[in-house]
């Protein structure tokens, strides 16, 4: 498998054109302040702003047409390495790249490009507005990548479904000393439970009733460690097995402090068996039992917030994540691991469904970005030591009509029920603020111990 | 008879191009890379820099072994190609044994021209085409004092600007009335050869030599107007050309190079042709030309490597666009598409800014609002984006006069916006 690499993503519409990128390039690199000699080069174009800077390419015409062997992409960083003692000046280089990412620099008589300053770019870090962002995700895919995929090929999920996704992601990284539990759902419902005698698992796993989940994988992880063996509890369930049904089993291994770790995969609905309503389907929201008519306007209660009731229960580790957010999934993903061999430990992944929430089947990624964006869905963790804080910034959100706008869910939506949704989203926003700033208490801290 | 599914002759850029184009595609079928050289591949464009000691000979391949041995390629060194066999699927080589292939591709580049001159066939002199010729030439340069390079392109203006480096009295003749006629107008080529005579290099343009004679070690040029240049090293560099002659008798289709199509297939079906060895269509001409230079070498390979390796993703080659760089003595040229004369003249515009004063120079050519040429001296753009925006003959609209006055910054925006 070829290896993925770091990147710096430059998003033109939050450009504001400070040019403090290329301050804080030619500072690192030339010592100096003018802007000529920056490696990016942010230009004016029309009302906005666009950008000039190596790509990095994965097939460098730059390398292909150096004549002095002086250009070569670095099989570990993925930065085109630049070798000066190698360089005669020819500038043939500069006429390979169709994105001004090599030029002449004057005065230092020699070619210059972005060597993304050894893996940390100053200009990233200069960037106020959020318009260049270092993507280091590649170190996942190289990472993880290498890993075994503990599903089979061909699980029957929709087009576009971001639960086998999630699915996937995380039991490649717990790995394969473990025991899943997949209560009825879509992720049992797509084959991971077995059909004709066969399961699409590739490691133990059982389909408990919707009521006992928690409470099954409780006395599987009790029966392992008894005989003396180091065996994951992992629960993947969905937010209607989790949030209705199954919850009094939950909350009580929860408070227990089983040593399981339960990932609720919330598709706001039981999706699996034709769109019903769950506790997690928020206001407004169309299914097939909040239907939209003459009288119904969708669904008419609030979602209960669930990972935010894990929190009063006091857990190892409570989390929500996106994917959208693969690096803060990863790093929430290790954490839950790690408190589920001691406590109970929570993670709430907000799972986008295509043929469910209606909208095409190659924007999943993107709808959960929006939902994260639009602070719809709020992104935050907490442990009995250090509280609750958010790790996406939930200040400068996006409008949230740029998020129920591509939700067919949400098309007949009235102006009065938009405003509850404002309203219900800034009380969470509240709420979870509130949370933030209590910090660890000590009757907290002593749960933990 | 050893067979192989590619056949690739020659190992520098077009080669090397394909070769990776291949590569990219299929990763298993047997590929054999033929050179003639005794080396690792390497590029004729670094040769003047070995000469001058800037480029240690040592470091300026352009693969190493690793490289072939990771992606399965059979590299021969000494092979020399003598006749190709397209009826049986074969070349010969110089030492008479033979390989069979399924796909070849000619890549055999380029050799110098030799002007009719008396005096000249039976003297010893200099050329500048291989590593051998560099190394030559080199190891002449502690012993010379006085050199005349024949011919003002870019190989005999780098060769005469290293030779001066290295202490050497160096004199320019050139036929035509400036230097680097190829890529730059007189006005630009002043400012190039302003600089060369205040880095003590002697330029003779308009000036045609009407004899050599033996002289010494050396040699003595008479020109045409009677004068006469002393040298002890005789660098002859009036240009160069395909190399077709082992092809006579091949079935192979020749103009002035091999002429090729838009895949850089010959006319041979399983045959193909890149480089500088190629004649393919021009760009701003529908007839077939020779773009002897490095990044066109370049693109032609990987045409020509995805064409064998049948690779879906194929295009049609646009056309070669004339366009160099030039470094002399700190400074730089960059000449990118075609002077307003090679076109029509309908539609035609022509901007300049010049500043004699500070060695610069910009001209820009557009033709119905779309760029056809940029020629710089110490002037700031980048010659591949502006590459691009002619292939693309993106239309330069409402742009037009921001690109006039500030045409990095505007082809920078233009690209980000097309690009994306």
């Amino acid at each position: 498998m070829g290896a993925a690499y770091e990147t710096i993503n430059f998003k033109a519409e939050a450009c504001d054109g400070c040019n403090d990128c290329m301050t804080a390039c030619v500072q690192a690199k030339a010592q100096s302040d003018d802007h000529l000699r920056s490696r990016i080069q942010i230009v004016p174009s029309g009302d906005g702003f666009e950008l000039a800077i190596c790509r990095q390419c994965g097939d460098p015409e730059c390398v292909l047409n150096c004549p002095a062997g002086a250009l070569a992409k670095n099989a570990g960083s993925g930065v085109i390495d630049w070798d000066g003692s190698k360089c005669v000046n020819c500038l043939l280089c500069t006429v390979g790249c169709a994105y001004g990412g090599i030029v002449y620099d004057a005065l230092s008589s020699h070619v210059i490009k972005c060597d993304m300053c050894d893996g940390a770019p100053a200009c990233v870090k200069a960037c106020a507005t959020g318009a260049l962002k270092h993507v280091t995700t590649a170190r996942i895919y190289n990472e993880v990548g290498n890993l075994e995929d503990l599903f089979v090929p061909g699980l029957s999920g929709c087009q576009g479904c971001n639960t086998e996704l999630i699915m996937r992601h995380t039991l490649r990284r717990i790995g394969p000393d473990v025991v899943v539990a997949t209560p009825p759902g879509c992720i049992p419902g797509m084959g991971s439970v077995g059909y004709n005698g066969l399961t699409g698992t590739k490691v133990p796993v059982f389909h408990p009733l919707l009521t006992n989940t928690a409470s099954m994988l409780a006395g599987v992880r009790r029966q392992y460690k008894r005989s003396g063996r180091d065996v994951m509890a992992v629960a993947l369930a969905g937010d209607g097995g989790t949030a209705d049904v199954g919850f009094q089993s939950l909350s009580g291994a929860a408070e227990r402090g089983e040593e399981i770790l339960y990932i609720c995969v919330d598709n706001e609905g039981y999706m699996n068996t034709g769109m019903q309503r769950s506790g997690c389907t928020p206001y407004g929201a169309w299914t097939s039992t909040t239907p939209v008519g003459e009288r119904a306007h969708g669904k008419t209660q609030d979602a209960k917030n669930l990972p935010l009731l894990m929190v009063m229960h006091n857990c190892g580790y409570v989390a929500t994540a996106s994917t959208a957010y693969m690096e803060d999934l990863y790093e929430k993903l290790d954490r839950a691991i790690q408190a589920a061999r001691t406590g109970f430990a929570y993670l709430h992944i907000y799972s986008p469904c295509t043929t469910g929430w209606r909208f095409p089947s190659d924007q999943n990624i993107e709808v959960a970005r929006k939902a994260v964006e639009t602070n719809f869905v709020l992104l935050w963790e907490f442990n009995p030591k250090d509280g609750l804080h958010l790790t996406h910034p939930a200040d400068n959100a996006r409008p949230i009509d740029e998020y129920l706008q591509v939700l067919g869910k949400y098309r007949h939506l009235d102006p009065d029920q938009i405003a509850h949704i404002e309203r219900t989203l800034a009380n969470n926003l509240n709420r979870i603020r509130g949370f933030a700033a209590a910090k660890g208490t000590s009757s907290a801290a002593a749960g933990h111990a | 008879m050893q067979h192989t599914h590619y056949l690739i002759v020659g190992a520098s850029h077009a080669a090397l191009s394909a070769l990776h184009a291949i590569r990219l595609h299929d990763a298993e079928q047997e590929v054999t890379l033929l050179t003639r050289d005794d080396s690792l591949p390497y590029s004729p464009t670094v040769l003047p820099y070995v000469v001058s000691g800037r480029s240690d000979p040592g470091r300026v391949f352009l693969r190493d072994e690793n490289y072939f041995t990771q992606h399965k390629v059979n590299y021969l060194r000494g092979a020399k190609v003598r006749k190709v066999n397209a009826g049986q699927n074969a070349v010969e080589l110089a030492d008479g044994s033979e390989i069979g292939f399924d796909k070849l591709l000619l890549a055999t580049g380029a050799a110098p021209m030799l002007p009719s001159i008396p005096g000249l066939a039976g003297m010893k002199f200099h050329v500048l085409r291989t590593l051998a010729d560099a190394l030559a030439l080199r190891e002449a340069l502690p012993r010379i004092k006085r050199a005349v390079v024949l011919g003002g392109g870019l190989i005999g203006m780098h060769a005469a600007e290293n030779l001066a480096k290295g202490g050497v009295e160096v004199s320019v003749v050139e036929v035509q009335s400036h230097v680097l006629a190829g890529y730059f107008d007189a006005e630009a080529s002043a400012m190039i050869e302003k600089v060369f005579a205040a880095n003590g290099v002697r330029l003779l343009t308009g000036a045609r030599v009407a004899s050599f004679a033996p002289q010494g070690e050396g040699c003595r040029a008479t020109l045409a107007d009677g004068t006469e240049l002393d040298a002890d090293l005789l660098l002859v560099a009036t240009g160069v050309a395909p190399v077709t002659d082992f092809l006579a008798g091949s079935g192979i289709a020749t103009g002035r190079g091999v002429l090729v199509d838009e895949h850089m297939r010959t006319n041979i079906a399983n045959i193909w042709a890149a480089g500088d060895v190629a004649q393919a269509r021009g760009f701003f001409t529908h007839d077939r030309i020779i773009n002897g230079i490095l990044p066109d070498a370049v693109d032609q390979g990987r045409i020509a490597g995805m064409a064998m390796a049948e690779d879906p993703g194929t295009k049609n080659y646009a056309g070669g666009v004339p366009l160099n760089t030039y470094s002399f003595f700190g400074q730089h040229a960059v000449s990118v598409g075609v002077h307003e004369g090679a076109l029509e003249q309908a539609g035609v515009e022509v901007k300049k800014q010049v500043d004699a004063e500070q060695n610069h120079y910009l001209k820009i050519v557009l033709k119905d609002s779309r760029l056809a040429g940029i020629f710089g001296v110490n002037a700031a753009f980048d010659p591949g984006i502006m590459w691009e925006l002619i292939l693309r003959a993106i239309d330069l609209g409402d742009e037009k006069l921001a690109f006039l006055r500030s045409p990095q910054d505007t082809a920078r925006a233009l690209m980000s916006k097309n690009w994306r």
